[in-house]
């Protein structure tokens, strides 16, 4: 280091120094195992710091078990993060409750809110103050090998209804494939299914009188039902051997090596099926298909009501200003397009959605913005020990350890408990 | 919770044996001096137990009567609910049943083979070395990659057990995700990774054994059997019973193990009492339930550990 750069370095530091007085800092604390993601949301934090001189934004990465379990004494902690991921639900319910997250109304109504669906921004805003800003939407539907369904004589645009579903399944046994591929040991895959029938069979009534607790709640004949149909495709065993000890990554990776016909599940499986399947492809886009979740006949859930996230990222208590600058900056269109365009998922901003590509989130982002009712994932929107109930039951009913009548009762006993 | 293994801290015991022996020192060396010593020593350590260990089971103690999500300080007191709760809770009752389960395995195993394989191995005869590191190879290992490598061999699609039972023609178990076959695919990796200090422990201790009363009993006509039942095993108690002692202990503590395998599945047929607590404290923001379950832990072990102490380990 020669003496001149010696000296812009100490004058560098000296103002750096300075101006730390109106410096700030917004540490982010992202999920993130993707590394382009990770490095999409790097390019947009250093574009930020551009355009903010001053204004540093920290990456911080926790896996998504980890970040869920320690996210609690975090929170409390001095050294918490600015911004978080959120699934929203009843886990930033209790967030708020504990006056924890930020209430960041005010920079939304300055010319914010405007880029969000209504419905989208509704799921985090609390007696009318909103916590955090939505970034992307999903959607759960059965994925399938057109391969092997060609090979067992299926269509899979033909599954409308659950008895088409039925028969599918036995159409794939006779053929001697495996029907379902599913991640049973994290339980929550199979959720999905109890859930989903829920949403096919009572509707959005259903659940929204169960979370009033009129009548018998979560033990009401809608929840009893959707045990009675998710055991009726159980007891045919239409999921792959040791499915109750997979875990999700690693049956998306046993779907993508084509050991079974079909998987329910996000739109997030395209990226988990690539990095978990032993080619590290899967199933090509033009080899895969894609149904929704079929219908109930007589149900009151209507056919295009849709299950699934709307994960988005809060600001934690006490932080900078900057760190809602932030996140109005990183939820401008032009940054989500970016996101949409490379098929990282499907951004809920408007303007951005438009801009996925990919053939299999397009029919994604479309049904979302069509449903007229998206209903957040169960295990989420109820909270974490009502939640873990509902994904117990759901698992025990595929195994055949608990009867339809017992597991809607074990929720309802929970969520009396909880609440 | 992190380093709870079969084989346990060794505080309590050190503690004790330290409290014993310094309470006998103290009646032969000069009062004063070892008071100095005490004074001098003794905050450090006692500051740190306070703050770490102390503390913390006292809190977990108080949330246990409270409703809690772990956010801001308990309000909601629910007195013994907790305690009702679990003693109802199927799954809790399954955790229990499993650690005694374990305890038993242990004792009745793991103990044997371990006390077999010292027997052959405490001779210093050529090999017995690298024999002894192997069999102790597993202890040191950690528990989650132990776990990780099990994981694999059980596979039932990719692992080792699918390879041989493929080799035969025979489709392979899916030995994870049976509820009845994954508490036994557990019991044999608690077998397999602990055996070893077990061993080392007795090794150790037939070592102390003087060799002429083998002599003294050969020349009598002692038969091998009359010999490991009248001197080895009487010379050996003292190490048995502390082996004993480490192996119920450590069964109650079973966690690290039991996570990267099944994480207490499937339908909670392998749960053991920390991943009890776990599960359902933890992952699920029940944060008093979970002190509940931590409580009924702390009082087992605890009435277990004092009892044991003063029935069977009085004069080691």
């Amino acid at each position: 280091m020669n003496r001149s750069t010696l000296l812009v370095a100490v004058a560098g530091l000296w103002v750096s120094l300075l101006s730390s007085a109106q410096a700030a800092t917004v540490r982010w604390l992202h999920i993130e195992q993707n590394p382009e993601v990770a490095a999409f949301y790097a390019d947009v934090a250093r574009r930020f710091e551009a355009a903010n001189p001053g204004t540093t934004v920290e990456l911080q990465y926790l896996e998504n078990e980890s970040f869920k379990k320690k996210l609690t004494t975090l929170l409390q902690s001095p050294d918490r993060p600015n911004i978080i991921y959120s699934w929203a639900g009843g886990v930033l319910r209790e967030q708020v409750k504990a006056g924890v997250i930020e209430d960041i109304t005010v920079p939304i109504n300055n010319g914010w809110r405007e880029r969000f669906n209504p419905a989208a921004l509704n799921l985090y805003t609390i007696n009318d103050r909103v916590y955090g800003v939505p970034m992307l939407t999903s959607q759960v539907g059965f994925y399938y090998n057109k391969d092997l369904f060609a090979k067992a004589g299926i269509d899979g645009n033909a599954i409308k209804s659950w008895a088409d579903l039925i028969g599918a399944v036995k159409k794939l046994q006779t053929a001697g494939i495996t029907p379902i591929i599913t991640g049973g040991g994290d339980k929550w895959p199979l959720h999905f299914y109890w859930s989903h029938l829920a949403i096919r069979i009572g509707g959005k009534p259903a659940f929204d009188a169960a979370l009033r607790g009129e009548g018998k709640g979560f033990a009401s004949e809608t929840f009893v039902r959707a045990g009675e149909l998710f055991k009726e495709l159980a007891d045919l065993k239409p999921f792959q051997a040791g499915y109750l000890a997979a875990t999700y990554p690693q049956s998306a990776g046993q779907f993508g090596d084509g050991k079974g016909a079909m998987m329910l599940m996000l739109n997030g499986l395209l990226n988990t099926m690539k990095t978990n399947a032993a080619d590290k492809v899967g199933i090509p886009d033009d080899k895969l298909g894609w149904f929704p979740f079929p219908s109930v006949p007589g149900g009151k859930g209507a056919a295009d009501d849709t299950l699934g996230g709307m994960n988005g990222w809060l600001v934690t208590k006490g932080s900078p200003k900057e760190a809602a600058e932030f996140l109005k900056f990183f939820t401008e269109a032009q940054n989500q397009r970016i996101a949409a365009e490379r098929g990282y998922y499907v951004p809920v901003v408007n303007g951005a959605s438009e801009a996925v590509k990919r053939p299999l989130l397009r029919t994604v982002a479309e049904n979302v913005s069509h449903s007229k009712y998206h209903q957040l994932f169960y295990d989420q929107m109820l909270g974490p020990s009502v939640g873990a109930v509902v994904n117990d039951i759901s698992a025990d009913l595929a195994a055949g350890r608990v009867s339809p009548a017992d597991a809607a009762n074990k929720v309802q006993q929970a969520w009396q408990q909880a609440n | 919770m992190h380093s709870t293994a079969v084989v346990p801290r060794r505080t309590p015991v050190d503690w004790w044996r330290r409290l014993n022996s310094g309470l006998h020192a103290e009646s032969a060396a000069p009062i004063g001096g070892r008071l100095a010593i005490a004074l001098l020593f003794l905050p450090p350590a006692l500051l740190l137990f306070t703050l770490l260990v102390a503390l913390p089971m006292a809190e977990a103690g108080w949330y246990s009567f409270f409703r809690w999500n772990g956010y801001g300080s308990p309000t909601e007191f629910v007195g013994l609910r907790n305690f009702r709760l679990l003693l109802d809770n199927a799954d809790f009752r399954t955790a229990l049943f499993n650690n005694g389960l374990i305890i038993a395995v242990s004792l009745l195993v793991q103990l044997p083979l371990a006390l077999g394989l010292a027997v052959l191995l405490a001779d210093r005869l050529r090999g017995t070395d690298a024999y002894r590191l192997i069999f102790f190879m597993p202890f040191v290992l950690a528990e989650i990659a132990a776990g990780l490598i099990w994981r694999f061999v059980y596979d039932g699609d990719y692992g080792l057990i699918a390879k041989v039972w493929t080799l035969f023609g025979a489709t392979p178990p899916q030995v994870l995700a049976e509820p009845e076959l994954a508490m036994a695919a557990i019991l044999v990796v608690v077998v397999w990774k602990y055996f070893g200090f077990h061993m080392v422990l007795y090794v150790a201790g037939l070592q102390q054994i003087d060799r002429s009363l083998y002599e003294a009993a050969r020349i009598d006509g002692a038969s091998v059997w009359q010999t490991f039942t009248r001197v080895t095993v009487p010379l050996l108690a003292p190490t048995i019973r502390l082996s004993v002692f480490f192996a119920i202990l450590g069964s109650f503590q079973l966690f690290d193990l039991v996570m990267p395998l099944t994480k207490g599945g499937p339908s909670n047929s392998t749960q053991t009492m920390v991943t009890y607590l776990y599960n359902f404290g933890v992952t699920r923001m029940q944060i008093g339930f979970g002190s509940a379950v931590g409580v009924v832990l702390f009082v087992i072990c605890v009435t277990f550990a004092f009892g044991y102490k003063r029935l069977l380990m009085r004069h080691d």
